[in-house]
């Protein structure tokens, strides 16, 4: 095992024996890429209040510190300072264990984020990244399935009816998103021929994904905010029907570790969808000066959360019945047709010529024949669906009309 | 690099465990759950032969993603046979839907 | 231990009790949704043998499957059958099973793995070798295969049609009847 990468700095500092280095690089690295996700908690949960508060016209939190830049803080110190309760009835190791495989999950997948560019050796990754697993789009849809295991264990261990019923919902709910989310996830996957995230984006050097397959782009963007469990598909923890859902009898910091997952849960997938669909940390002289990459990708991240947020704070909450048939009749065939299409015309490019199979080493020139081909395709797919959307809600509402008409005929006739 | 042998002891002692699971555990699901442990059992001990004998060839890891495959058919049919007998005739014990039983 | 490495010794060890001690774990306890979490952690420990395996994606899969997915199931199985799950914490002939299972162990390593593998040990050209990624796996699952490489394409489509086959028969086994056919049989 040859050292490079972050342990090739450690050793250039001065400390001689390789094992030890290797050793020091990996604790180094362990605290940077699980410390700045929980670092960016705090600012996550801030930022969130406020744009909230400034979507439903009010000022937000501003009393504690300037700004109210401390609110985050004093409410840490407050959910620190609160009784720990475990319920008498609870089944103590598994309650306790909860908060924290829900909180982890989120912070494992930051492992396989790569932030920056980086000039390494041949062999190594071209990035600054955790660990560049062959697998990464594969590792984030796995440790994504532990959080559905933990908010389970957190509606059983509470031995609370209304726990459980928001677990049920949870894992009905998450399951089901799942798939249109692997099947968003395949198509950039396809098209980089890798599933290692360093190369996802390196093949979008010449061209983010998100035009070359907006429609995967929105398919990934929906259901990773169902994943989350947002508004409008917060059915999780719908508050008028479940009080509070899988979490209710949580309290103090077990409590605020759920919360805080959440909140990170919808930046990390903000992240991921800018290194997936929006280059990543790619964008002006992100070769030139590394630390730029970094910047773009927390600026392209903190973009789409954003959306994040202002959908969760204007779209109404779905019923069950409604978020579980957007599911499976609508997200789900989309997505299905959509990768089969995809993947028919990507191999016939590819075979015809027209199209390059290392998407790295091609040029804009090159990979435009197959980006207007795949536009075409999403326009005509999406033109589609809004086209049959716009037929049933026509349907629907003369329906209404029909019945409210012969409600009223059946009135005047008594 | 690991021995080889260590591998397959400790498979062989999974697959026991398993056995014993699906013999003597009444209950229908925790049946299942053990079968799934001899499953596992068998794909340690696949992909162990397949990187200590012949890791240049596919065989190996191709194998054990069948039995990923099966695991999950197994699991799919199984509980839902066991949820129909738990609703038909509110047992999950195996023993005791014997309606069929001549 | 030969000369095998420090960590992964560790590695191994670790790996190797959380699969046995969440086997135990799944079969000895009376408490099934506990037994699930096992049967989790267990799995979590084979997903890391094939780590070191070299065969992460074997590892992925075995996160996103059995994780992932069965154990979910289960959990669900467990809660709809919640109200008898309690009641079924004795063994049936255990002293029997018990012993059934030690002899079956006994004879797996002692005539099975130590005469025949006890002695192993792979070559330099084994240990060192380029070993298949996750696309060669790819390639060779939708591959017809020629004398060169080995090719799964009729395995792959059968698994798929088997998949799809318990999938709707799992739906039809387990949906409640309908109204109608619950008066059609009285």
């Amino acid at each position: 095992m040859e050292c490079v990468g972050l342990c090739d700095v450690v050793l250039n500092l001065g400390v001689r024996n390789q094992e030890l280095a290797r050793f020091l690089a990996s604790l180094i690295g362990v605290l940077l890429v699980s410390g700045v996700p929980l670092l960016t908690v705090i600012i996550l949960i801030l930022a969130e209040r406020k744009i909230a508060a400034r979507i439903q016209d009010r000022i937000g939190p501003n009393r504690v510190g300037p700004y109210g830049l401390l609110q985050t803080v004093a409410d840490l110190l407050k959910l620190l300072g609160k009784e720990d309760i475990t319920p008498t009835a609870a089944d103590r190791i598994l309650y306790n264990a909860a908060p924290i495989i829900s909180f982890g999950s989120v912070v494992l997948l930051w492992a396989v984020i790569p932030f920056m560019y980086w000039n390494t050796p041949e062999g190594a990754a071209n990035a600054v990244v955790g660990v560049n697993l062959e697998i990464g789009a594969l590792f984030f849809v796995a440790i994504a399935s532990l959080g559905t295991l933990a908010i389970m264990t957190a509606g059983w261990a509470s031995n609370n009816k209304y726990a459980l019923l928001g677990a049920f919902r949870v894992v009905a709910l998450l399951v089901s998103y799942e798939i249109p989310l692997v099947f968003a996830l395949v198509v950039p996957v396809m098209f980089a021929g890798s599933m290692s995230l360093v190369d996802i984006v390196e093949a979008q050097s010449h061209m983010w994904f998100v035009f070359m397959a907006p429609l995967a782009a929105i398919l990934f963007f929906i259901s990773s905010q169902a994943e989350t469990g947002r508004a409008p598909f917060d059915l999780i923890e719908a508050e008028s029907e479940l009080i509070a859902g899988f979490n209710i009898e949580y309290s103090g910091m077990k409590f605020g570790m759920f919360f805080a997952a959440e909140f990170l849960h919808v930046f990390t997938n903000g992240i991921l969808m800018a290194v997936l669909f929006f280059g990543g940390y790619l964008g002006f002289f992100y070769k030139a000066i590394p630390p730029l990459g970094f910047l773009w990708l927390g600026l392209k991240g903190s973009l789409i959360y954003f959306v994040f947020l202002w959908l969760r704070n204007t779209v109404p909450r779905l019923r069950i019945d409604q978020v579980m048939n957007f599911n499976w009749f609508f997200l789900v065939p989309v997505s299905i047709i959509n990768i089969m299409v995809t993947s028919l015309i990507l191999k016939v490019m590819q075979e015809m010529g027209y199209a390059p199979t290392v998407f790295a080493e091609s040029s804009l020139i090159g990979i435009l024949p197959l980006t207007i081909v795949m536009l075409l395709k999403d326009a005509i797919i999406i033109g589609f669906i809004l086209g049959r959307l716009g037929q049933e809600g026509r349907k629907a509402r003369i329906e209404a009309t029909h019945a409210e008409e012969s409600l009223a005929a059946a009135a005047a006739g008594d | 690099m690991i021995p080889l042998w260590i591998y397959l002891v400790m498979a062989a002692a999974l697959f026991s465990i398993g056995t014993f699971g699906v013999l003597a555990r009444r209950n229908g699901v925790a049946v299942l759950m053990s079968v799934e442990l001899m499953l596992n059992a068998a794909n340690i001990n696949l992909v162990a032969f397949w990187r200590y004998t012949n890791p240049t060839e596919i065989n190996g890891m191709a194998f054990a993603a069948f039995v990923f495959v099966i695991a999950a058919a197994e699991a799919a049919v199984g509980l839902a046979i066991i949820i129909t007998v738990y609703r038909n005739r509110h047992s999950v014990i195996p023993e005791e839907a014997r309606t069929l039983k001549g | 231990m030969g000369d095998a490495s420090f960590s992964l010794i560790v590695a191994f060890t670790v790996f190797g009790i959380l699969t046995l001690g969440g086997a135990l774990g799944v079969i000895l306890n009376r408490n099934l949704f506990r037994g699930t979490i096992w049967l989790m952690i267990s799995l979590f420990g084979v997903a890391g043998h094939f780590v070191l395996l070299s065969a992460p994606f074997l590892a992925a899969v075995q996160v996103l499957v059995y994780i992932g997915a069965i154990a979910i199931l289960f959990t669900f199985a467990v809660m709809l059958t919640r109200s008898l799950t309690q009641i079924t914490d004795r063994f049936t002939r255990l002293w029997w099973n018990l012993g059934g299972a030690i002899v079956l162990f006994v004879v797996l390593v002692g005539a099975v793995i130590w005469p025949v593998w006890g002695g192993f040990t792979p070559g330099d050209d084994i240990l060192f070798a380029n070993v298949m990624s996750t696309t060669d796996l790819g390639i060779a699952l939708v591959d017809r295969g020629s004398d060169l490489r080995q090719g799964f394409v009729l395995p792959f489509e059968v698994a798929s049609l088997l998949l799809t086959a318990a999938m709707i028969g799992a739906i039809v086994i387990a949906r409640e009847a309908d109204d109608e056919e619950k008066g059609k049989r009285g």
